[in-house]
């Protein structure tokens, strides 16, 4: 399966009621490919990310994580929707982190880090104290173990996020707009995690407003418009090269 | 007063560079004055003088009979009464907390038909006032003499018992009690769940946990710092309410404190004596209460 990409999106689309947010969207992502999702806000990146981690339910169309068909099987020539058990196990391969955080504020920096995986995958506690601690001097905030999230900057927060996410082991991590919610001299310090994180090798798919961030560290960016994605490719391509009205229109909005 | 101070502190705020105002370097180097509150005391003189009055009017009432009073207080009826009134508060909340989650998790359930019975127990068990529900369980044999298991449609019958001797006062209490206080509290969980932010059980959800794991670990912690301050007030009131089954079983507090008083006529001391132990144990409770609320603010600034 060296050909197949770790994310395949085919034809999908999302409806809520009469109001269509994606209107049949195709992207891939390949194994340590870092893809960002650009466009305008209501442009349907969100619920892109939202779908992938079946937050939200299709209307139409096919993910594929890693060749697995996401949330459905087929079976005599239909497709039947999963279980909650082996939906459940589709999502703890992927890890997600949200504009707001949402850090559990009743458990400590730690505790945040181990709950998942000590539910679900069912590990020692004591193992998996130790990674986390490594997770977090990874994210820079090992002497914050022992913290509650409130007593944390945005900034602190955010890379907590990060790590409560990996400590899960994720084969792809989706960032829905990790620093729109962080004071500006915050942004910095989460954005070196994830572009360390992207180093790493991590498969990322990220929709962000963060254009430096794009075109320093993405393999591709995508531009979403009106639930369809506009325009794709290298950053330097379409950055430097808008072919569509939509793209020029966007990035020039956005100097 | 406050006002004299605040002006010039204002000018002087930019780090102590020549302000604008006048006379700028004497205020700043002026100590604060201390405050009296002045208010505070003199009413706290008010509120102290009319409790003495209150409470040496009530000593000195020739009505009331101290030594009474401190008979009673540890009589073996009143005692009596007291734990069958512990035992009747504890029993019946226990039962109608874990009832209470069940029908909270049912209102809030995404299955229709689980949704409909959760209102559908709410809208009678705390639509029916609690004495008529006390009534109706202790008097069920009226209803259906015999408790029976077998085949309702067949009428076939495996095995059967009199109601009264199953469904004895001390149950028929219990039962009114803890399906009552269900249906006010499944209303209160309701609403403590509601309180968590939606993005908490989204966060739980993309990192793999169940929604069972979700609601207990991330969704309920959160919650019960909503939900524990009314059902605190829950139990305080359901300590009170076990005298209302004084119409079908007795042994409660009020009840024997009423016995007493009928054959000895010392209603207002009796009363008393009631009043101080309700007031002993729901002190009790309000400082368990204390205790978990500030347990649960852990975390929280």
């Amino acid at each position: 399966m060296s050909g197949e990409p770790l994310v395949r999106i085919e034809a999908l689309r999302k409806r809520f009621g009469a109001q269509e947010v994606l209107g049949g969207v195709d992207l891939t992502v390949d194994r340590g490919e870092v893809v960002c999702l650009l466009g305008p806000s209501g442009s349907g990146k969100s619920t892109l990310l939202r779908c992938v981690n079946q937050l939200e339910e299709p209307t139409d169309g096919r993910i594929f994580l890693d060749g697995e068909l996401v949330g459905y099987r087929p079976r005599r020539g239909r497709l039947h929707r999963l279980s909650e058990r082996r939906i459940n196990r589709q999502r703890a391969a992927v890890g997600m982190v949200f504009q707001h955080f949402h850090l559990f504020p009743h458990r400590t920096v730690l505790d945040n880090l181990i709950l998942a995986p000590r539910l679900v995958r069912r590990r020692s506690r004591e193992r998996l104290r130790a990674e986390a601690r490594e997770l977090l001097d990874r994210v820079g905030l090992a002497a914050k173990a022992d913290e509650y999230p409130a007593r944390l900057s945005g900034g602190q927060q955010q890379r907590v996020a990060i790590a409560r996410a990996l400590a899960m082991r994720p084969t792809l991590m989706l960032f829905d707009e990790p620093t729109s919610a962080l004071d500006p001299e915050l942004v910095g310090e989460v954005l070196d995690v994830m572009r360390d994180l992207a180093q790493d090798g991590m498969t990322m798919l990220v929709v962000t407003h963060e254009m430096r961030f794009a075109r320093t560290v993405a393999d591709r960016v995508a531009v979403l418009d009106g639930g369809r994605i506009v325009e794709s490719g290298t950053p330097d391509r379409v950055f430097g090269d808008p072919q569509h009205d939509r793209t020029r229109a966007f990035l020039r909005h956005l100097d | 007063m406050a006002a004299n101070r605040s002006e010039p502190a204002t000018d002087t705020g930019p780090a102590g560079t020549a302000g604008p105002g006048p006379d700028t370097a004497g205020v700043s180097a002026l100590p604060v004055a201390r405050q009296w509150h002045v208010r505070r005391w003199v009413l706290a003189a008010v509120v102290l003088l009319v409790a003495i009055a209150v409470a040496r009017s009530m000593w000195a009432n020739p009505a009331v009979d101290h030594a009474t009073i401190a008979r009673y207080l540890t009589a073996s009826a009143i005692l009596g009464g007291l734990r069958s009134t512990l035992i009747l508060a504890v029993v019946s909340m226990a039962i109608g907390l874990v009832l209470a989650v069940v029908v909270a998790l049912c209102r809030l359930s995404r299955n229709p038909v689980l949704r409909v019975l959760g209102f559908g127990y709410v809208w009678v068990f705390r639509g029916v006032p609690l004495l008529v529900q006390i009534l109706l369980w202790g008097n069920l044999a009226l209803f259906y003499p015999r408790i029976a298991l077998g085949n309702p449609f067949t009428g076939q019958v495996a095995v059967s018992w009199d109601t009264n001797a199953v469904v004895t006062g001390f149950v028929a209490s219990v039962l009114a009690l803890s399906l009552n206080e269900a249906g006010y509290t499944a209303e209160i969980i309701r609403a403590g769940i509601l309180s968590v932010p939606a993005g908490q059980t989204e966060a739980g959800r993309a990192l793999g946990l169940s929604r069972w794991q979700t609601l207990r670990t991330v969704v309920l912690p959160q919650a019960m710092r909503v939900i524990v301050p009314p059902v605190g007030t829950q139990f305080i009131n359901m300590l009170k309410m076990t005298s209302l089954v004084s119409v079908i079983a007795g042994g409660d507090l009020l009840t024997q404190a009423q016995n007493i008083s009928a054959t000895s006529l010392r209603t207002i001391e009796m009363l008393i004596v009631a009043s101080l132990w309700y007031l002993a144990v729901t002190s009790v409770s309000s400082l368990g209460q204390a205790y978990l609320e500030r347990r649960l603010a852990r975390g929280h600034r």
